[in-house]
């Protein structure tokens, strides 16, 4: 430019339109700032001539000023388009360039699995619940007192023989004789939180117990020496058996779903009187709909509530038990006792949440 | 368990015509006689009668005889010879009893016998066989393989004999092609193992017209009081020193001769085919005819050789030292709770054994193939007694499961006649009129029933005369019922009922269970509602440890030996404080488990050996730790409450049984696989596991690592620390020691933890968390390095931070630690990142300088030093 007093009009609006050629041009963020500094930094054209009007002429000052301000907003308008434009492309392009395949497997964690038994447990300790239960649980190495005695199974029923029962030794010490007189086992039955339910909280009482029972079955496809079972116990004034039906109806739709019920068939344990069966219905049983055996069920036996001190002329209760076992190779089809006893991790793995 | 013949079954009741196995045991098990198997024929035909034309004794080089027979088949499967004649079959039998012109029994080649066995005309002894005359055994009839089925023994009358033709489907004859519903009985139903007993059920489920047999069997048992004592059959005496809980052994004891039998009377064959249906051999007459009124009626019985005996018959307890060979051959020691029936020799009182009551004979004074004049016995034993003596000498026989379950105390001169009939009947016996009936069973007393426990107890609402029709039908005699209330003496095969209770359950279970209605009950609503907060926190662990990535499992609690070896524990120590199972399913592992790591162990284990790898699992469950100082556990009697005292003398006995929480994590702790980064697992997964168990419940816990020389054996003496909660030791965490791993197939520096959340719940609070306000104010950060002694602890430093920083400490976080060369020996460096915030202002520089300066001056107490 030659000059830096002068104020040219024509110079400066050549030099600004071969600026904004200039930009249209451009195809980067690092031409365009170029750009801005040749034809719109402190050097250009553009600011010399602002600076140069100061030395015009009052009338001429103002011709000049609108000029100048039209020249600028067009260099700042087509500038800002086209940043714009360049800055979304790279972007674009940056993008492009980290795009991954997102059905590359992904498994930064394993993912962890809780047991389908205890699993099941907690659903149906839920259920009680909801019914506004509460959950109860005693110890697995019990007396023979709350396992037998209280239930009413007499000193020489056969389920106290040593064929059914784990029996506990005795301390040496006291007990020369081996371990007669302990009077301790594992427990063959969770019913043996009944008697310690009712002394415990009294009456009336409505009490679930979920628990862990032993019984010398050697584990095969159908036993386990070890399994669980869910004792449900209620004890009030104004009990009957349409009661134990409506529970078990309400718990076998609860554990197999909306067309499942329940049916009792005539039984006998020593600690119901009446006592039945529980037989269950259900439409995805294994070889199509129908019944099968669930588990125990009656009307305590006055002399249970005797155990516990409870006059039988004042109180009724009812009381069942189930297999958790049995729930479960029920609802999942599964055939063999070993896999949910061996605790294979690959079993755990299977279970989701699912009706 | 007893097996139900539809067509037995007929004598008592009147069943359809058409009525199937199927529909019987629907019948049945409405009224809870509940179907065990539905047994069908395990034989496919042709099985024929065959008539033996002529056997030829081959004596052979293995020093066998053999016959070879040719056996007439009928026409229809008989042989053709090359005239196109038919001709008998040409079969090769090596039966000893096998001779020309008996009737046997000929399997043909197409037919399948138990187990598979086909029947294929074969090569043998240098002939072809083309069947097989068959024996008891192999057509799944008994035990017998002494020879092959002669049909002149099977008991026909000589005009059936006669009528038998070669041909003849010898399946249907023996009823061999028809199937038996075995059913379960409960042990309060002993009457119903019998034919009378299921008749009764039938009706009772049917409606079905039913004759109680002992009705008309009663009508013509001779009378006791018509003859004086000295013209009784046999003198008896019960004489029982010993009673188990102060009931007689025997009250009732009933002995009928029958004389002059004629030996080797054949069972008839209905009688014999019912039998063998039954499950049970035919042997003789008299022994088959006592067994049969057993099944019909239920009552057991025994024939003794009258001849053989010397009265009186004294009933008695064994006398320490007495032994019995039993009919088994099995010798005995006696013990004084056995109950026997013994005679009286030289008139020596009950000198001689001849059986233990209600269970076997004993070899002397059995009726033989000699005998001609027979005393049945039929009597009441007390079912306790019964019941030790069977299992005590594991003889489990048909009679013992009928007198353990109860027998009919009215029913012995019934049975005792059906008995005598019998052996007159097919025996040529004349039955004695002077039985001797010693009978001191006791009246029942009356049930006071109030009809309005139907409804109390069953929900039902049944009229008084649907009550009483109910009740009059299962054979009460009920009388009373005009104020609502009856009183109802049951009848004498049903000892089982004794309570109103009982009384209501025949009235439902008669009416129908399927009739009550259905009603869902509402629990009150008091005090406490939903989960306690310990297990609301079970739940918690369990969630969080599988979140955590690992997987639950369950194993048995058993363990033993080489449990204690794989984990280094002193057995010596281990067992004396160990609950330990009298009757263990396994003998090497006979204790419970004081910790579940070892259970869990063999969960791994059996995980790794199926070639999983990266096994991480834990557990939840309970240990069992038995004081040996404990105090004796009382025994107390049902249906009376126990003191305060005697519950706290139960409780106090039984060994602690705290729930634990345990894992163990093998293998990778993370594999991304194809993302590259694979770190195996060590002590730091089992310590973040832990901490993040006690972080979810708001435990406040620390790890305070024992010397070297204090940690378990199991554990890795450098990488192992006990978790203390509120002071107290909860559990452990680390590695396993190296050995322990090779001990168990494990990787090395495996982890593991043990928590016992008992302990642990016992130390938290159950009130609600209370929340602290959250600071809008900048925070300080900074980054502090501190060189130490080995000997100081992470978690003692960091304590120190903590205190020294006060409430404005926001975080700390350890973000390096450097152990080399220019620390010098036995120095190591942590560097933590901390957070500094005030809840109400904005920190200057001088505050936090003023809060650094106290750091570093706390830190210099314990010997860490602030790195420039």
């Amino acid at each position: 430019m030659a000059g830096n007093t002068q104020f040219d009009a024509d110079a400066v609006q050549q030099a600004v339109a071969e600026g904004i050629a200039a930009i249209e041009q451009a195809s980067s963020m690092e031409e365009l700032k170029a750009i801005r500094g040749k034809y719109a930094g402190a050097q250009s054209a553009m600011t010399l001539a602002s600076k140069a009007i100061g030395s015009l002429d009052k009338d001429q000052k103002k011709e000049a000023g609108k000029l100048m301000g039209r020249l600028r907003a067009d260099f700042g308008r087509a500038y800002g388009t086209k940043e714009a434009e360049v800055k979304a492309a790279e972007e674009a392009a940056e993008l492009a360039s980290e795009t991954v395949d997102m059905t590359l497997p992904v498994r930064r964690k394993p993912l962890g699995a809780r047991h389908p038994l205890p699993k099941l447990m907690e659903d149906i300790e839920d259920f009680f619940v909801g019914m506004g239960w509460q959950i109860s649980d005693g110890p697995e190495v019990e007396t023979e007192w709350f396992d037998f005695d209280a239930l009413n199974f007499g000193p020489d029923h056969p389920a106290r023989q040593m064929q059914d029962t784990f029996y506990v030794k005795g301390s040496q010490a006291k007990d020369a004789a081996g371990f007669v007189g302990s009077n301790m086992i594992l427990r063959t039955q969770t019913s043996s939180d009944q008697v310690r339910g009712l002394i415990g909280h009294g009456v009336p009482l409505y009490i679930a117990c979920p628990g862990r029972v032993f019984r010398t079955d050697e584990l095969d496809a159908t036993h386990t020496p070890v399994f669980h079972q869910v004792e449900a116990l209620a004890v009030d004034k104004d009990l009957t058996m349409a009661d134990l039906k409506g529970v078990l109806d309400k718990l076998a739709v609860a554990m197999f779903g909306p067309e499942a019920k329940s049916r009792l068939r005539p039984s006998y344990f020593p600690f119901t009187e009446p006592s039945a069966e529980i037989d269950l219905w259900f439409p995805d049983k294994k070889g199509g709909p129908g019944w099968i055996e669930w588990g125990g069920c009656g009307m305590v036996n006055p002399n249970v509530l005797r155990s516990a001190g409870i006059d039988p002329d004042d109180y009724t209760g009812f009381a069942f038990g189930v297999g958790v076992e049995r729930t479960l190779l029920l609802r999942h089809d599964i055939n063999d006792m070993h896999d949910l006893v061996e605790g294979d991790v690959r079993f755990s793995e299977q279970f989701v949440m699912g009706e | 368990m007893p097996m139900v013949d539809i067509d037995w079954l007929r004598d008592d009741v009147e069943v359809p015509r058409d009525l199937t196995y199927g529909q019987l045991a629907k019948d049945l098990v409405r009224v809870g006689l509940e179907e065990e198997e539905i047994h069908t024929s395990q034989l496919t035909g042709p099985i024929v009668v065959g008539y033996v034309v002529d056997a030829t004794p081959e004596p052979q080089k293995n020093g066998k005889t053999i016959n070879w027979c040719h056996v007439d088949v009928g026409d229809e499967y008989n042989d053709v010879d090359e005239d196109g004649n038919k001709v008998p079959r040409g079969i090769v039998c090596g039966a000893p009893n096998m001779k020309a012109g008996e009737k046997v029994v000929v399997t043909l080649p197409g037919a399948v016998l138990p187990g598979d066995f086909r029947i294929e005309p074969r090569k043998t002894y240098g002939h072809i066989s083309d069947g097989m005359c068959a024996s008891e055994r192999e057509l799944g009839l008994g035990d017998s393989h002494d020879g092959i089925i002669l049909l002149r023994d099977y008991g026909f009358t000589p005009e059936e004999y006669e009528a038998l033709k070669p041909g003849d489907d010898a399946m249907h004859l023996l009823h061999l092609d028809q199937p038996i519903l075995e059913i379960n009985v409960t042990p309060d139903r002993g009457y119903a193992f019998s034919y009378r007993g299921i008749a009764r059920e039938y009706h009772n489920s049917t409606g079905a017209k039913f004759a109680d047999p002992v009705v008309a069997l009663n009508e013509r048992v001779p009378h006791v009081e018509d003859a004086g004592d000295e013209t009784r059959d046999i003198d008896v005496i019960i004489d029982d020193d010993n009673p188990i809980h102060g009931v007689v052994g025997c009250d009732r004891y009933y002995a009928r001769a029958v004389r002059g039998y004629r030996p080797g009377s054949a069972t008839p064959n209905w009688m014999r085919r019912r039998l063998t249906r039954a499950g049970m051999r035919s042997l003789s007459l008299p022994v088959d005819v006592t067994n049969y009124v057993m099944l019909d009626l239920g009552q057991p019985m025994h024939a003794y050789d009258l001849d053989k005996i010397e009265g009186p018959i004294v009933v008695r307890r064994a006398k320490a030292g007495e032994k019995l060979t039993t009919l088994d051959g099995k010798e005995h020691d006696l013990d004084p709770e056995d109950l026997l029936i013994t005679d009286s020799p030289n008139g020596q009182q009950g000198s001689r054994i001849l059986g233990i009551a209600g269970v076997m004979g004993g070899m002397y004074g059995e009726v033989t193939d000699e005998t001609t004049n027979i005393l049945l016995e039929a009597a009441h034993f007390d079912p306790i007694t019964i019941a030790r003596s069977a299992r005590r000498h594991k003889i489990p026989s048909e009679a013992s499961r009928r007198f353990e379950r109860g027998v009919d105390d009215k029913l012995q001169p019934a049975a005792a006649q059906m008995a005598a009939d019998l052996l007159e009947k097919y025996g040529e016996a004349t039955p004695s009129l002077t039985p001797r009936d010693i009978d001191t069973t006791p009246r029942r007393t009356p049930i006071v029933f109030k009809a309005s426990e139907v409804k109390r107890l069953a929900g039902l609402d049944l009229d008084l005369n649907e009550i009483n029709g109910i009740l009059t039908d299962i054979g009460c005699v009920v009388g009373g019922g005009g104020n609502g209330e009856f009183t109802v003496t049951p009848p004498s095969w049903r000892p089982d009922l004794t309570e109103a209770c009982d009384l209501v359950e025949e009235i439902a279970r008669i009416y129908g269970y399927d009739r009550i209605p259905t009603r869902v009950p509402h629990a009150p609503v008091e005090g406490h509602v939903g989960l306690t907060a310990d297990q609301r926190r079970k739940r918690e662990v369990a969630d969080g440890l599988a979140e955590y990535g690992l997987v639950e499992t369950l194993s048995y609690p058993f363990v033993g030996p080489a449990d204690y070896k794989a984990f280094m524990i002193d057995a010596d120590e281990v067992e004396p404080v160990s609950v330990q199972i009298v009757n263990p399913l396994a003998d090497d592992r006979p204790f419970l488990r004081r910790e579940l790591l070892l259970t869990l162990a063999q969960t791994v284990r059996r995980n790794l050996r199926r070639g999983i790898e990266n096994v991480s699992c834990y557990e939840i469950g309970h240990v069992y730790l038995a004081d040996p100082d404990a105090p004796a556990i009382p025994a107390l009697p049902g249906a009376v409450r126990p003191t305060d005292e005697q519950l706290a003398a139960l409780d106090a006995g039984l060994p602690e049984q705290p729930l634990h929480v345990a894992a163990i994590m093998t293998g990778l702790a993370e594999d991304d696989g194809w993302l590259g980064n694979r770190r195996a697992v060590d002590w730091s997964d089992a310590v973040e596991a832990a901490r993040r168990v006690a972080k979810r419940l708001g435990a406040d816990v620390v790890l305070d690592p024992p010397k070297a020389e204090d940690v378990p054996a199991q554990w890795h003496p450098g990488r192992a620390a006990r978790i203390v909660a509120a002071g107290e030791t909860v559990g452990f965490v680390g590695e396993l020691h190296p050995k322990v791993d090779d001990e168990l197939g494990f990787p090395h520096h495996t982890a593991a933890f043990e928590i016992d959340l008992t302990a642990l719940f016992g130390t938290l609070s159950d009130k609600p968390v209370q929340a602290k306000p959250i600071s809008t104010f900048p925070p300080v950060k900074q980054d502090l390095a501190f060189t130490m002694p080995d000997s100081l602890t992470a978690h003692e430093l960091e304590e120190a931070i903590r205190q020294a920083a006060g409430d404005v400490l926001e975080s700390i976080e350890l973000f390096d630690v450097y152990e080399g060369d220019q620390l010098g020996e036995g120095r190591k460096s942590l560097a933590y990142a901390v957070t500094f915030r005030a809840p109400d202002r904005t920190l200057t520089s001088e505050d936090s300088e003023a809060i650094r300066a106290r750091i570093v001056e706390r830190a210099a107490t314990l010997g860490a030093q602030l790195r420039a």
